[in-house]
């Protein structure tokens, strides 16, 4: 302990003082404040960009989503859309080839109607004239048989005979 | 004088004793959590240097 | 500035050889002329040899030889304070061989305990004695000025404080450019963030370690550098002196005592969370910690590097001391060995010295949130 004290110089230590103080108040100054201050910015700069890019990438992602689902939409209205317009097309072919059938049915129809008509008009002529050429034909048989009397009466024995018959 | 050789010699044994165990305890503690080391290296630091004060001011005194 | 760092660093490797070199001349001149020295007195001779070596002196000197007496090296500024200032160059006390003569005032040097004495025009060393009134016991006193020379520690602390100051001066002119480190700044800034995020950040705290972190670089880096520069072949030991580190030490405890938070003096008066006789038991063991905190500070850097430079000198004196060669190259590889270790020590005692102030600082500036 004597030793110590021996050792001890108060000149150093005066002058150790000043140094020290004077050495502590010029690096705060020149040296300390601005390192830090500059390492704290890099730092706060770093993860400052860190943090941005984090956002950049949530966000791109966000709008990669976005766009997917605008395109999905966009998709799904197309489809739609052709959709639509192939049904609209069926509908259309369909009711203009119901038309025409319907049409055609009534075409058929009124064509099968007229035919009728005309059938049993020309029926009812070809009857009446099948008619007035059988009279007129019977006219001249019955004027050729019934020329003579004896063939008029064998006629009429013969039409009694059938009606004795029946 | 001797004396005081013999009380510094004592001195010296128990610190190096004591320093010893805290570095051997310190390697054991690292080896079974090698993670750890950095904590461990700070303690094992800190307590090995307030033994170390101990035994200057005792060899001062002696 | 960077070069100049290298080249420091490179000469603090180099030291061994260097040292040696430098020993080696100074012992061929020693030990020639008188072979006859007996083991004593080349044990004792070899001591004073560390003693030198490890005290502060009034002048630079780099190489001296003891037979022709011739010195290398520069003289330093004397500056007593003596009633009135004396201020004289150390040449003219011719290493202890005259007595200098200022405003009337005479003063000798003593170059066994490197301290300067009031003498008379002759060269007696003025005394004074004084009575104990209670033992009546007379002691004498060798009449000493106060002495505030510029003396070897001095100059080196003057020297790094500028080394200091312009290197981390450029540093942090370095990073106006950019961002990003570049030369020194990349060699110093790793160091700078581990003081910051190992030693200050968890013992103080996320908040409080802002204000205390000037302290912290700056004692880390003085004490650093002072150890290195101590590494060098000069026989500079101003680390190893114990008024530096008594200063270095009472810096931390009143920086302590002025940052202490209300729970700090909590704990040291009214310990929170034990019974009362407890508390009173208490106070003297905390008041006696606040002054033992700092005096183990101080001891313990002072020591650590004073032991390694007698451990160092010792064994180079010992390189010396033997005459078969094989002992010799044993202790210089010894020697070479020891000085590796004490690089080491260099560091790691700047680092405990740091390490510990952030410790106390954390003491002072913690907020307990809850009663423990």
């Amino acid at each position: 302990m004597e030793n110590l004290l021996d050792q001890f110089s108060i000149g150093l230590a005066f002058w150790q003082t000043i140094l020290f103080l004077g050495l502590l108040l010029l690096l705060r100054k020149y040296a300390w404040k601005p390192i830090l201050n500059s390492v704290n910015e890099r730092e706060s700069k770093i993860s400052e960009s860190l943090e941005l890019a984090e956002k950049t990438r949530a966000e791109m992602e966000t709008m990669k989503a976005q766009n997917e689902n605008l395109l999905k939409e966009a998709r799904a209205e197309r489809d739609a859309l052709i959709k639509d317009a192939k049904e609209t097309v069926n509908t259309m072919i369909e009711d203009a080839k119901g038309k025409a059938r319907e049409e055609a049915d009534k075409v058929q129809v009124s064509a099968r109607e007229a035919f009728a008509a005309e059938k049993s008009a020309a029926i009812a002529e070809l009857k009446t004239q099948v008619a007035s050429i059988s009279i007129e034909i019977a006219e001249k048989v019955v004027r050729g048989e019934l020329g003579s009397q004896e063939k008029q009466t064998s006629l009429a024995n013969k039409l009694v005979e059938d009606i004795n018959m029946n | 004088m001797d004396v005081q050789m013999i009380g510094a010699g004592l001195i010296v044994i128990g610190v190096g004793i004591g320093i010893g165990r805290i570095g051997g305890s310190a390697m054991e503690a690292i080896a079974r959590q090698p993670e750890a080391t950095n904590k461990i290296q700070t303690a094992m630091l800190i307590a090995a240097a307030l033994i170390e004060g101990i035994g200057f001011a005792a060899l001062f005194a002696a | 500035m960077y070069r100049l760092l290298r080249f420091i660093l490179v000469v603090a490797l180099l030291s061994p050889v260097v040292t040696s070199s430098v020993f080696a001349n100074a012992e061929a001149h020693h030990g020639a002329p008188d072979k006859e020295l007996t083991p004593e007195e080349l044990r004792d001779e070899n001591n004073a040899f560390v003693k030198h070596h490890t005290n502060d002196s009034h002048d630079f000197g780099i190489v001296s030889n003891e037979e022709t007496g011739t010195h290398v090296g520069f003289p330093l500024p004397v500056i007593l304070w003596d009633g009135s200032l004396h201020v004289f160059m150390s040449s003219a006390f011719e290493h202890g061989e005259k007595v200098v003569e200022s405003k009337g005032n005479y003063y000798k040097l003593d170059t066994h305990d490197g301290k300067i004495y009031k003498t008379d025009e002759h060269g007696v060393v003025m005394t004074e004695t004084t009575i104990d009134k209670k033992t009546k016991e007379e002691t004498v006193h060798q009449l000493k000025p106060l002495d505030f020379s510029i003396t070897k520690n001095v100059f080196v602390t003057i020297f790094m404080c500028i080394l200091m100051f312009f290197l981390f001066k450029g540093i942090a002119k370095s990073y106006k450019t950019g961002l990003a480190p570049t030369g020194a700044a990349k060699f110093f800034e790793p160091i700078i963030l581990f003081i910051r995020d190992e030693i200050a950040i968890p013992n103080i705290g996320e908040k409080a370690h802002k204000k205390y972190m000037v302290y912290l670089l700056t004692v880390f880096f003085f004490i650093w550098f002072l150890n290195l520069i101590g590494m060098t072949p000069l026989g500079i030991n101003v680390t190893g002196n114990i008024a530096v580190t008594f200063v270095l030490a009472i810096f931390t405890f009143l920086i302590t005592q002025f940052t202490g938070k209300k729970d700090y003096w909590m704990h040291i008066f009214w310990m929170p969370g034990v019974p009362v006789p407890m508390k009173i038991i208490l106070i003297p063991i905390e008041l006696i910690g606040l002054v033992v905190k700092p005096f183990a500070l101080m001891i313990r850097l002072y020591a650590n590097m004073l032991a390694g430079h007698i451990v160092l000198g010792a064994l180079i004196a010992a390189v010396y001391f033997f005459d078969a060669y094989l002992a010799k190259t044993a202790f210089l590889g010894l020697t070479f060995f020891m000085n590796i270790i004490e690089l080491l020590v260099a560091a790691l005692q700047a680092y405990i010295f740091t390490m510990l102030t952030a410790l106390y600082f954390g003491s002072a500036a913690a907020v307990h949130e809850e009663a423990h």
